[in-house]
């Protein structure tokens, strides 16, 4: 599962290539708790939820999969 | 649509406030659910619990309809508000405690907790 943080990390630079701060965490070093912190001007003007949807959205395999057991998301609009 | 799915809608649609958790009110089984729970606590709202533990259809479902895959998920006024994190930061910012009286009134903090078993035969 070593490989697991850099996927996470490229599925997300794929899906917010304008991002300006990305950053996944491996929480436990256990390969299935992650942070992500992700800032984007996508994130302007939407919701919390709406925000994470879009997170969620870029991870929905390893959602899926089960790779990820637990995920906490923090996200940032910039103009 | 199956059963238990319109039994989760209408928990939703039904309760002021609807959390779905690992756990219950007494034993909380994932440190998420627990910021949540905490958080809602905090603001004295009323809290409808429901545990996703005892059976996987319950979280299969309530993301179905929720178009969201974590746990746990917080809704307000039959509307999602969000997992551990946004409850965590809206309440920090004190958004959450906005939303509740938005949605709820300003009389809302009656801070009765009660648990919703969607399994139970007769509801």
């Amino acid at each position: 599962m070593d490989a697991t943080a850099p996927t996470l990390q490229e599925l997300l630079e794929r899906a917010f290539p304008d991002a300006t701060e990305l950053a996944v965490h491996d929480r436990t070093g256990g390969g299935d708790h992650f942070q992500v912190v992700l800032t984007s001007p996508r994130f302007v003007g939407l919701s919390l939820v709406d925000q994470h949807r879009l997170v969620y959205g870029a991870l929905a395999g390893p959602l899926a999969d089960g790779t990820i057991h637990e995920l906490r998301i923090r996200t940032k609009g910039t103009a | 649509m199956s059963e238990l799915a319109d039994t989760i809608r209408e928990v939703i649609e039904r309760e002021p406030v609807a959390i779905f958790m690992k756990g219950n009110l007494r034993f909380v089984m994932c440190g998420n659910s627990d910021r949540a729970l905490g958080a809602l606590r905090a603001l004295g709202a009323p809290i409808a619990a429901v545990d996703v533990l005892p059976d996987p259809r319950i979280r299969q479902e309530l993301s179905a309809l929720s178009g969201w895959p974590t746990i746990p998920q917080v809704f307000v006024g039959g509307e999602l508000v969000g997992g551990a994190d946004i409850v965590d930061e809206l309440a920090e910012s004190g958004e959450l405690r906005d939303t509740l009286r938005a949605r709820l009134g300003d009389d809302y903090a009656t801070g009765e907790e009660r648990t919703v078993d969607l399994l139970a035969p007769a509801r």
